[in-house]
C-alpha cells in the first residue's frame, strides 16, 4: 500500500465513499482506509431496503447500496484498503495504520474523517440488573443476522423508537426472532412515519411509551426485563434485548488527539467547509451528528469533497473563524464555526438538534440582536435546518448565537 | 460442544494428593503453590470458567497493606502476597503500574484522622507512608476538586491486571502437572481411610486433602467437613469505568478516609488505560448474582465528579459489580483441620487479589506442619501470559488483523485464548483473557465477528453451530 496520497479517507461508509468517488473523478489520488474486511460501512449489514433514493434514484437494500458505492469508487480509481485500522491521526496529515501486513503510515495533503456513529451500549445507559448474554445494539444484531448467520436469541424486547429501532424490528423478523415489545422512555414514538406504521400495522408489535427499562434479568442468558411505567414495574419475559438508537459519533481515533470535539454532538467541531480545528483534516457523515440517513451522509461526503477541491484551488479562506454559541433547547448546531469569505452561502448547511419536544421560536442572533427567527415545533432526534445567510451574517457581526426559545404557556 | 475439560472414565479413578475447591484467585494461587511443590493437584470450579466469583470484579489494586489491621493474618498474607507478586511478575509477564495512592481528607475530622493512618501504616512496616500538604497533593493531582485539606501518600500501591494474574497461576500449575476441571460443582463428600471422595456434578473426585477456596460459597462447602464456624454474607461493590481519555484525570489511586465499615469509593486508573470509580459496599444474601442498580451507578458518577469535576464531560465505557466473600469476622477464616485432611481458605473479603499468593504460601506452611511434609520442589516452569496492559507493548503494536478496534485486540489473540492452555469457555472468560469487546462500543462493531470465531465454544455466546 502506498505511503502518500492527495486525500486519505478514514471509513468507507456512504460519507467516505461519496467523497472518495467525487475526488477521484476530479483527478485526485485518493486512498480510503477501512478497518472492516468489507467496505461499505453500516449499510453493509443493513439487509432491508431503505437506501439509495437520493444517490441512485432507486430503492436498494443496504448491502446492494454498499456494493454500488464501492464499485463506483473503484471505477473512479479510488484505492480502498480494507482490514486496515487507522490507530492514530497526527498533525501534518499523517495516519498510523495497523493491518495484517504490520504497522505503516500514510501521509496525505487532506484527510477526511468519515468514521460514522454507533449506538450507546448498555453500560453508558446505566441500565441495572445482571449482565447476561443477549443485550446488544441494532448494529450488532444486524451483523449477527446478515453477516454471520447466527441467531443471537429468539424472543427480544427492543428498547427505543428511533428509525433504527424499526430497522431492528425488520431484522428480528428476518432472523425469525419474535419481537416481544418496543419500549420507549418518551411520551411518543421518536421516529417519523413510516416507522410507527411498520410497528403497528406490519409487524403487530406492541409499543410501550413513557416506559423505562430499569433492569435486565438472567444468569447466563437474558430471561426478562423489568420495565417501569407511571411508577409501576412489570416484567417482560424475553431472552434478548436490542438497545437501539442513542447514537454517538465513533471518535475513538480522535478522542485523545489534537482535534477539538463538540461536547454537544460528540463529534469533531467543523467550520462551514467541513474543516476541523486542523485545517488539513475534514470530517463528514455521522461522525459529525448522530444520526442522519445514508443519503445525508453521502451528500455531506460530496460537499466535503467539493471543499477539498476548492482548497486545492486556493479558494478556501483561512483563520480560526467565529464560534457559534448554541442556546437553550438545542443539543448542538453545526458547523460550530464560521470563517468569513469563500464560496457563496447557498451551498452551506446549518443544522441543529433539539433536546426534547417543545414548541417555540428558533432564533439566530448576533450580540443580542435577532437577525432571523421562526416559530417551530421541535422533537427529539429530529433535525432542524437553518438558513445559511443569517448565520453567516451573525458570524460577521460577532457573538453569533443559535437558540430555541420556548414559548411561555399561560 | 464446550471444552470444559470434563473427566473421562479413565481419570475418575485417579487419587489426587490435593483437591482445591474453587477457581477464584485464592484457589488458583493455592493450586499453583501446591503444583509447584510437586503434589498431584486437581482444582474444581463450578463456573463455566475460572474467575466466576468474587475474583472477576474487583478494584485491581495490589495493596501494600498500609491500612490493614496490624498483627492480623490478613496483613501478613497481604504483605507476603505483595512481595511475591513483585518477585514473580517479570517471570509471568504480569504488568504492574506503580501509581501510588493518596488518602485525601476533605473535612477537618478527616484531616484529624490522617496521623492515625500514617501511624497504622508504620505499624504495618510500610514506612514510606507520610502526610503531604495540599500544595503537594494538587501538584500531583491537578484535576482533583478544590478543597482538599491534606492527604497521606502511599507510594508503593500498584494497579495490576486482576485477570491475567490468576490465569498465570493456573497456567503455571498446569505446566507442573496440575489438573483443572471447570463446570464442575462439588455437591458433598465423605472421608474414609484418609481419603476424601468428593461428590461433584461430574462424578466422584478422590483426594487425600481438600482445600476449601469456595469464596461466597465457602460456608456451604465448609459444611461438607464440619458445621461451618463462619457464615458468608456477600458484600456487593458496584463500579463505573470511564473511557480512556478520563485516565488523564488521576495519576494515583485517590482514596477517601476510610470508615469502620468500608474503605469507601475510590477513583483510579485501570491497567487497561481507563478510569474506574467505585466500589459501593452493599450487603446481600444472594451469593452469585451481582446486580447493577441504575440509580447507584448514577450516584457513583456523581461521587466521582465531586472528586474530579472534569469527569462530568467523560463517557462511561463499562459498569460492573463484584461480590466480596464477607463473613461476620473481619479477618480471614483460614484454618487447617489435620484429622480431616482439610484446609479452609474462607472469608477472603476485600484484599484477596493482593493476598492470594501469601495465603497460598501460608496454606503450604500449614499443610507441611499439620498434614504431610511437602516433597522437594522442582525448579519452577514459567508460563508468561500475553500482556493486556495499556502502558506496555501489546501484540497489535506489531500490526495484525484487529478484531476489536476499541481495545486493539488482534484476531490471533482471540484465537489463542480460544485454543488454550485453559481455553476460554465463556464470553466473560474470553474478554478477561483478551480485552475483546470490553471497550467503548461494547461489541457494536465486533461481537458478531467474535461469535463467528468462537463458533459455539462459549457457553453464553451463540455460534453458527448452535
Ligand atoms: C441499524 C441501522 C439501520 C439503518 N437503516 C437505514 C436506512 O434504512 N436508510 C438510510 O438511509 N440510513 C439508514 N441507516 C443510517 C445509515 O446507515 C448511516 O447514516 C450511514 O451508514 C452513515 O454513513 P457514514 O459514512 O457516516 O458512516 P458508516 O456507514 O458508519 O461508516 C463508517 C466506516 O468507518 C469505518 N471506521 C471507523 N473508524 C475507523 C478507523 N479508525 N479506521 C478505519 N476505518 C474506520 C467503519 O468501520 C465504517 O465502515 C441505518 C443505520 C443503522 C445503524
Ligand atoms: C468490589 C470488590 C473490590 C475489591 N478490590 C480488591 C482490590 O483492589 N485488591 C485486592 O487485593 N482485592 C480486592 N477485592 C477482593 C478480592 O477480589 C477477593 O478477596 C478475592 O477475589 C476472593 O477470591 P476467592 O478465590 O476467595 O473467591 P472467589 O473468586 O469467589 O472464588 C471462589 C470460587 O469458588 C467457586 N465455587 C463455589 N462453590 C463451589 C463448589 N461447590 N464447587 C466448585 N466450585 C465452587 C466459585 O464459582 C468461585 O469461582 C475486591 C473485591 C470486591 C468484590
Amino acid at each position: 500500500m502506498k505511503a502518500q496520497a492527495d486525500v486519505a479517507i478514514v471509513g468507507s461508509g456512504p460519507a467516505g465513499l461519496g467523497a472518495a468517488t467525487a475526488l477521484a473523478q476530479a483527478g485526485l489520488d485518493v486512498v480510503v482506509v477501512e478497518r472492516e474486511q468489507e467496505a461499505g460501512g453500516i449499510p453493509r449489514h443493513c439487509g432491508h431496503t431503505g437506501y439509495g433514493l437520493r444517490e441512485f434514484q432507486r430503492l436498494l437494500t443496504g448491502p446492494a447500496y454498499a456494493r454500488r458505492l464501492v464499485s463506483d469508487a473503484r471505477a473512479a480509481g479510488v484505492a480502498i484498503e480494507t482490514g486496515t485500522t487507522v490507530v492514530a491521526l497526527t498533525p501534518g496529515g499523517q495516519l498510523d495504520l495497523a493491518s495484517s501486513g504490520g504497522r505503516t503510515t500514510l501521509t496525505a495533503r487532506h484527510v477526511l474523517l468519515a468514521t460514522g456513529a454507533r449506538e450507546t451500549p448498555r453500560s453508558a445507559r446505566l441500565i441495572g440488573g445482571t449482565r447476561p448474554w443477549g443485550v446488544i445494539n441494532t448494529g450488532a444484531l444486524q451483523q449477527f443476522t446478515y453477516l454471520s448467520g447466527i441467531r443471537p436469541f429468539s424472543r427480544a424486547v427492543v428498547i427505543g423508537t428511533e428509525l433504527v429501532s424499526f430497522s431492528a424490528l425488520l431484522t428480528l423478523r428476518h432472523a425469525g426472532i419474535a419481537a416481544v415489545a418496543m419500549v420507549e422512555a418518551g411520551p411518543r414514538i421518536v421516529a417519523r412515519r413510516p416507522g410507527d406504521w411498520i410497528a403497528r400495522l406490519l409487524l403487530d408489535v406492541p409499543v410501550l411509551v413513557s416506559s423505562r427499562l430499569v433492569e435486565i434479568e438472567g444468569g447466563t442468558q437474558v430471561t426478562g426485563v423489568v420495565v417501569e411505567r407511571n411508577g409501576t414495574r412489570f416484567r417482560l419475559p424475553c431472552d434478548g434485548v436490542v438497545l437501539s438508537g442513542s447514537f454517538v459519533p465513533e471518535t475513538g481515533l480522535i478522542k485523545e488527539g489534537h482535534l477539538a470535539l463538540d461536547r454537544g454532538s460528540g463529534g469533531p467541531a467543523i467550520d462551514q467547509f467541513f474543516r476541523t480545528t486542523d485545517a488539513q483534516v475534514l470530517a463528514a457523515g455521522n461522525v459529525l451528528h448522530p444520526i442522519e440517513t445514508a443519503g445525508v451522509a453521502w451528500a455531506e461526503g460530496r460537499a466535503a469533497a467539493a471543499a477539498i477541491l476548492a482548497d486545492c484551488r486556493g479558494d478556501l479562506p483561512c483563520g480560526p473563524g467565529t464560534q457559534i454559541t448554541v442556546g437553550g433547547g438545542l443539543a448542538y448546531a453545526y458547523p460550530q464555526r464560521v470563517v468569513a469569505g469563500g464560496p457563496p452561502p447557498g451551498k452551506l448547511m446549518f443544522r441543529a438538534r433539539a433536546t426534547e419536544a417543545a414548541t417555540g421560536r428558533l432564533v439566530i442572533s448576533a450580540g443580542g440582536q435577532t437577525l432571523w427567527s421562526r416559530g417551530a415545533r421541535l422533537l427529539p432526534e429530529r433535525r432542524v435546518q437553518l438558513p445559511a445567510a443569517p448565520v453567516l451574517e451573525a458570524a460577521r457581526i460577532g457573538e453569533a448565537r443559535i437558540a430555541f426559545e420556548t414559548q411561555a404557556t399561560s | 460442544m464446550f471444552s470444559l475439560h470434563l473427566p473421562g472414565d479413565d481419570v475418575a479413578d485417579l487419587e489426587y494428593d490435593l483437591c482445591v475447591i474453587g477457581g477464584g484467585v485464592v484457589g488458583l494461587a493455592a493450586f499453583r503453590q501446591f503444583c509447584l511443590a510437586g503434589l498431584n493437584v486437581i482444582l474444581v470450579e463450578r463456573g463455566a470458567d475460572i474467575l466466576s466469583g468474587a475474583s472477576k470484579g474487583n478494584s485491581a489494586i495490589l495493596h501494600t497493606g498500609f491500612d490493614a489491621p496490624p498483627g492480623s493474618l490478613e496483613t501478613a498474607c497481604m504483605q507476603a502476597g505483595y512481595a511475591e507478586y513483585l518477585a514473580i511478575a517479570p517471570h509471568l509477564n504480569l504488568p504492574l503500574l506503580q501509581t501510588g495512592a493518596h488518602v485525601v481528607a476533605w473535612s477537618p475530622e478527616e484531616q484529624a484522622a490522617l496521623p492515625g493512618i500514617v501511624a497504622k501504616a508504620h505499624a504495618n512496616g510500610v514506612m514510606d507512608v507520610a502526610e503531604i500538604d495540599p500544595t503537594t497533593l494538587y501538584a500531583r493531582e491537578p484535576h482533583l476538586a478544590p478543597g482538599a485539606l491534606g492527604a497521606v501518600e502511599v507510594p508503593r500501591e500498584h494497579v495490576i491486571d486482576p485477570w491475567s494474574a490468576p490465569l498465570a497461576y493456573a497456567w503455571q500449575g498446569l505446566a507442573h502437572g496440575g489438573t483443572i476441571w471447570r463446570g464442575c460443582a462439588v455437591l458433598g463428600g465423605a472421608r474414609r481411610d484418609g481419603l476424601w471422595t468428593l461428590d461433584t456434578t461430574h462424578g466422584p473426585v478422590r483426594a487425600r486433602t481438600v482445600i476449601n477456596a469456595a469464596g461466597n460459597h465457602g460456608d456451604v462447602v465448609e459444611a461438607i467437613a464440619r458445621p461451618s464456624p463462619f457464615h458468608v454474607r456477600p458484600r456487593k461493590g458496584q463500579f463505573v469505568v470511564f473511557d480512556k481519555p478520563a485516565s488523564r484525570l488521576a495519576a494515583s489511586i485517590i482514596l477517601p478516609v476510610p470508615t469502620e465499615r468500608t474503605k469507601g469509593v475510590l477513583a483510579c486508573r485501570t491497567i487497561w488505560g481507563n478510569l474506574l470509580v467505585g466500589p459501593t459496599a452493599e450487603d446481600q444474601d444472594e451469593r452469585d448474582l451481582a446486580t447493577l442498580d441504575g440509580a447507584v451507578l448514577a450516584g457513583l458518577i456523581a461521587a466521582g465528579t465531586r472528586l474530579i469535576p472534569e469527569l462530568a464531560g467523560e463517557t462511561v465505557t463499562a459498569t460492573y459489580a463484584g461480590l466480596r466473600p464477607a463473613t461476620e469476622f473481619k479477618d480471614y477464616q483460614i484454618e487447617v483441620l489435620p484429622n480431616l485432611g482439610w484446609i479452609t481458605l474462607g472469608g477472603i473479603r476485600s484484599t484477596g487479589l493482593t493476598a492470594s499468593l501469601g495465603i497460598a504460601a501460608h496454606a503450604a506452611h500449614l499443610y507441611g506442619e499439620a498434614i504431610d511434609t511437602l516433597p522437594q520442589a522442582p525448579a519452577p516452569i514459567w508460563t508468561p501470559v500475553p500482556n493486556l496492559a495499556e502502558h506496555l507493548p501489546r501484540p497489535s503494536a506489531e500490526g495484525g488483523h484487529l478484531i476489536c478496534h476499541c481495545e486493539a485486540v488482534t484476531r490471533a489473540e482471540v484465537e489463542a485464548a480460544l485454543a488454550g492452555p485453559l481455553p476460554a469457555t465463556s464470553l466473560g472468560g474470553l474478554k478477561r483473557r483478551t480485552r475483546v469487546m470490553l471497550g467503548r462500543c461494547q461489541g457494536f462493531y465486533c461481537s458478531a465477528a467474535v461469535a463467528c470465531l468462537a463458533n459455539g465454544q462459549l457457553v453464553d455466546m451463540p455460534g453458527a453451530s448452535t
